[in-house]
């Protein structure tokens, strides 16, 4: 069995700042990991840039700490390569909805057996506070005079219309909804995402703990079915909003599990990984003589 | 002695560039040594496209400027090369769609009129098998046995039916005995089947197999000419090899596609021309900071920004070598023919992980779209000797045998054991960002320079087994040629044309260009009397970095980057000059 000691690394500690959301999400994946049982060694966590890119280094499995907005292709190939491996690929807003937003799409419509984790906190915290993709329209910061005009990126609609067969919503001041998500995430054949809202306590005012525990709600408290694209869409429009609150007016955010489907993975359309995974063949004597002979 | 220039030139979408290769497969099968080469605009239908193949009994290495056989399917194709016509050259042509006259030409020219559209009319095939008519009718201008053809189309056409089968040889037979029949006793040309066993391979098509004889078991691939045909290739046989080969989004995530793939313990491989490598030149950096081995094809054509796509050039040596920040080990290596395209790559592939670094294989579209006959007993000895070395992977029992594993341990060569997840016991991190030997983020003065100077090491160790750049000709001549990639190949044929008429150069290839062999090529410029750079840039790359590493000049240059290759005549008027 996988305890939470077995994860433990010893020769080093996370140096997020105190009271940040990530150390809540990294306390839920640990949880998830030992939950689903899962050997520490067959787990490959691929983080990209930010803070969110640190927490492989805390979590006592394979890591691979890849490029800013880039974890996503290495993570599709190395859940190609050795299909038995559990790939969980950890990214930032800036990650995942700035960089390497195309990257996001194009992993969803091949629906790769994945999971990716968003550490969403909506500013660039590690360059100290600049607007991210999905920073709130209006929000004014660094690197804006005047309050920004961009309408923030709705990670679950592009998730649902790039063809995400999982898309869930978690939130770091919520650990128990944010492992059963993980949970369900991981254990999810094909592409799955959880975009978790991650407050940054240091440079995001605005959207603080206090601020979300105010406005989440969750989705199977109000009986949403999460077969239902439609009202997964109609959910998932409900916030971030792309205009400026009215007078009175309150978001109300939903979290929990958006959509979910079965649908062929991109590894089981790949016969050549069928039986052994192509780490596991053998390339020491590979015969061309059968190319070298249509040569001539 | 047979030396024959052959082109079919046309209207892009008319088959040109399968029925080019029948060409060279028919002269191939006749034991001859054939080049090809193509030439044709970025675009699918329409512009013009021209086939080049030349053959010989004689080993030869590239094209020559005169034509021997023009198959013009229009007018066009004439009016583009009827400045190219060796002195006795023949003209084939459809006399009811292009109008020559024999007055255009001297008389010694031989126009051979063929209805090409009303033979296929007869023989009840489509309008788009005019081409096929000519290959059979131009076989019959320098051959006598329809047989050649006959196999040759059941060895490409066999797989789609017998059906597919018939209407080809239908076609092409009613050519070759049209030909036969009113101008086969006025045609100069005679060849006879010669016991030679030749391969017919395309550079992009000799890498690829390399990649495969490899190991290659991931590739990541954007098309771009000139390395589609890599991917083609690969793709051809990834089912019966068990290769995934997949078409990522961009070349960003090509590079880093292989990147995982390669961390996850199987050899990939990612292909690309200049404007996808700079698309991947972080990713480069990624390799060599994670030290994950990586293997890139990078096939040049003339830039910058989308530039002259179809065409070749040698602009991106200097690129190749210090694209992305800071300093990292690589390996740069040029394959100057089609044989060591292949005999390079499988290298790479070892050297990659040998050395846990990033090689990049530096080619051209020369080079890539090319074909030519490699000795088929040359080939298998490379094959042969071939050994796969995957360098210091531990095996799962040695992983699980570890009890304080770190990925990136300072050790004496520099290369640390490397684990592949899903080890027990080999659990570790690699990062992108600077590291301790766990692999986590560390910022100490210290670490950083040992880190820095570890990587080092390991092209230190690399270097011992490099090989050595190549010399051919005579010890002592007049002029030296230096060149690198794909300029090997006019380069040794003016050689050749030289050597007959007495005179004797040498040249010297630099194929592994990174790390740079100073000695050797000090050495060589001390000794030579003259020495004359080749190569295809504007800025001089190659001879720049001559200069830069072994602080010695060269004595003459000569330089193309009009997207066109060089021509063994232009390297016999140069040498001549300089004499």
């Amino acid at each position: 069995m996988t305890t939470l000691k077995d994860l433990e690394i010893t020769y080093d500690k996370p140096n997020w700042c105190p009271g940040c959301g990530d150390i809540g999400v990294w306390v839920s994946l640990k949880n998830a990991i030992v939950q689903l049982n899962l050997n520490p060694w067959e787990v490959v966590l691929v983080s990209g840039i930010g803070c969110s890119g640190k927490l492989p280094y805390w979590v006592k499995t394979y890591g691979f700490n890849g490029l800013h907005g880039r974890p996503m292709p290495p993570a599709e190939a190395i859940s190609l390569v050795n299909h038995g491996l559990t790939v969980i690929v950890i990214g930032g807003d800036g990650d995942q909805y700035g960089e390497g937003m195309g990257h996001l799409v194009h992993a969803a419509r091949r629906n790769v057996n994945l999971t990716l984790l968003v550490h969403n906190n909506q500013i660039y915290g590690l360059t100290t506070g600049q607007y991210s993709p999905t920073t709130d329209i209006g929000e004014k910061n660094k690197a804006t005079p005047v309050p920004t005009v961009e309408s923030p990126v709705n990670p679950i609609s592009v998730a649902l219309a790039a063809g995400a067969t999982f898309v869930g919503r978690g939130f770091a001041g919520d650990n128990k909804q944010e492992t059963e998500l993980l949970v369900s995430a991981i254990k999810h054949k094909g592409f799955s995402i959880i975009d978790t809202m991650q407050p940054c306590v240091t440079f995001n005012h605005k959207n603080t703990f206090a601020w979300f525990y105010e406005r989440v709600y969750k989705l199977e408290a109000e009986g949403h079915d999460p077969k239902d694209k439609a009202k997964a869409f109609a959910r998932a429009e409900e916030w971030p909003l792309k205009r400026m609150l009215k007078e009175g007016e309150k978001e109300r955010i939903a979290t929990g599990i958006f959509y979910r489907e079965e649908r062929p993975t991109w590894q089981d359309g790949i016969p050549q990984i069928g039986e052994t995974p192509l780490v596991k063949q053998p390339i020491d004597n590979v015969d061309i003589t059968p190319i070298l002979d249509e040569l001539v | 002695m047979v030396d024959i220039a052959w082109i079919i030139g046309g209207e892009a979408g008319y088959g040109i560039m399968t029925t080019g290769l029948m060409m060279s497969k028919i002269m191939t099968r006749l034991g001859l040594f054939v080049f090809d080469y193509v030439e044709y605009p970025s675009l699918i239908r329409g512009g013009h496209n021209a086939y080049y193949v030349r053959a010989s009994d004689e080993q030869i290495f590239s094209q020559k400027r005169p034509v021997d056989i023009l198959v013009a399917l229009n007018r066009e194709t004439i009016d583009k090369h009827k400045t190219e016509l060796s002195s006795n050259a023949a003209i084939l042509y459809d006399p009811n769609v292009t109008k020559v006259e024999q007055n255009e030409f001297s008389s010694s020219i031989l126009l051979v009129p063929v209805p090409l559209l009303e033979i296929t009319k007869q023989v009840g095939a489509d309008r788009l098998m005019i081409n096929t008519v000519a290959v059979g009718a131009s076989l019959a201008l320098f051959y006598n046995d329809y047989q050649v053809l006959q196999d040759i189309l059941q060895s490409i056409f066999g797989r789609k039916g017998e059906k597919v089968v018939a209407v080809n040889v239908n076609t092409s037979k009613a050519g070759f005995d049209y030909v036969a029949k009113n101008f086969a006793g006025k045609s100069p040309w005679k060849a006879e089947k010669k016991p030679q066993e030749n391969l017919l391979v395309g550079g992009a098509e000799a890498a690829a197999i390399g990649a495969i004889r490899a190991g290659v078991k991931f590739a990541a691939i954007y098309p771009m000419t000139p390395i589609n045909g890599v991917l083609n290739t690969l793709s051809a046989h990834a089912l019966k090899y068990n290769i995934v080969v997949k078409e990522p989004e961009d070349e960003i995530a090509g590079i880093n596609m292989a990147i995982g793939a390669s961390y996850a313990g199987v050899r990939s491989l990612a292909a690309t021309s200049g404007g996808g490598f700079s698309l991947m030149v972080e990713g480069l950096g990624l390799s060599a900071q994670t030290e994950v081995p990586l293997v890139v094809i990078e096939g040049m054509r003339p830039g910058p920004a989308t530039g002259f796509p179809t065409w070749t050039a040698q602009g991106d040596l200097r690129f190749v070598m210090h694209a992305a920040q800071d300093d990292f080990p690589r390996i740069v290596v040029a394959p100057g023919d089609f044989l060591e395209a292949f005999t390079y790559t499988m290298e790479a592939f070892n050297l990659a992980e040998k050395y846990q670094l990033l090689v990049i294989v530096l080619v051209d579209k020369y080079l890539m779209e090319g074909h030519a006959s490699v000795t088929t007993e040359k080939f298998k000895i490379q094959n042969a000797k071939f050994k796969i070395e995957r360098g210091k992977i531990l095996s799962d029992q040695e992983a699980a045998a570890q009890t304080d594993y770190k990925r990136y341990a300072f050790v004496e060569d520099g290369v640390s054991p490397r684990s592949i997840p899903g080890q027990q016991g080999g659990i570790g991190l690699s990062g992108s960002d600077e590291h301790d030997e766990r692999g986590l983020y560390n910022e100490e003065a210290d670490n950083r320079v040992k880190m820095m100077d570890k990587r080092f090491k390991k092209l230190e160790e690399a270097i011992k087994e490099i090989p050595a750049p190549a010399f051919y000709g005579e010890k002592e001549a007049p002029i030296t040629i230096v060149g690198f990639g794909s300029t090997k190949l006019p380069v040794l044929e003016a050689m050749r044309w030289l050597k007959k008429e007495g005179v004797n150069i040498n040249f010297f290839q630099v194929a592994f260009l990174h790390p740079f062999p100073v000695d050797a090529v000090a050495q060589t410029i001390k000794n030579a009397k003259k020495t004359l750079v080749i190569e295809g840039n504007k800025t001089g790359q190659f001879e720049g970095l001559i200069r830069e590493r072994t602080g010695l000049s060269i004595n003459h240059n000569f330089r193309k980057y009009d997207g066109r290759p060089f021509y063994p005549e232009e390297i016999v008027q140069k040498v001549k000059e300089l004499l």
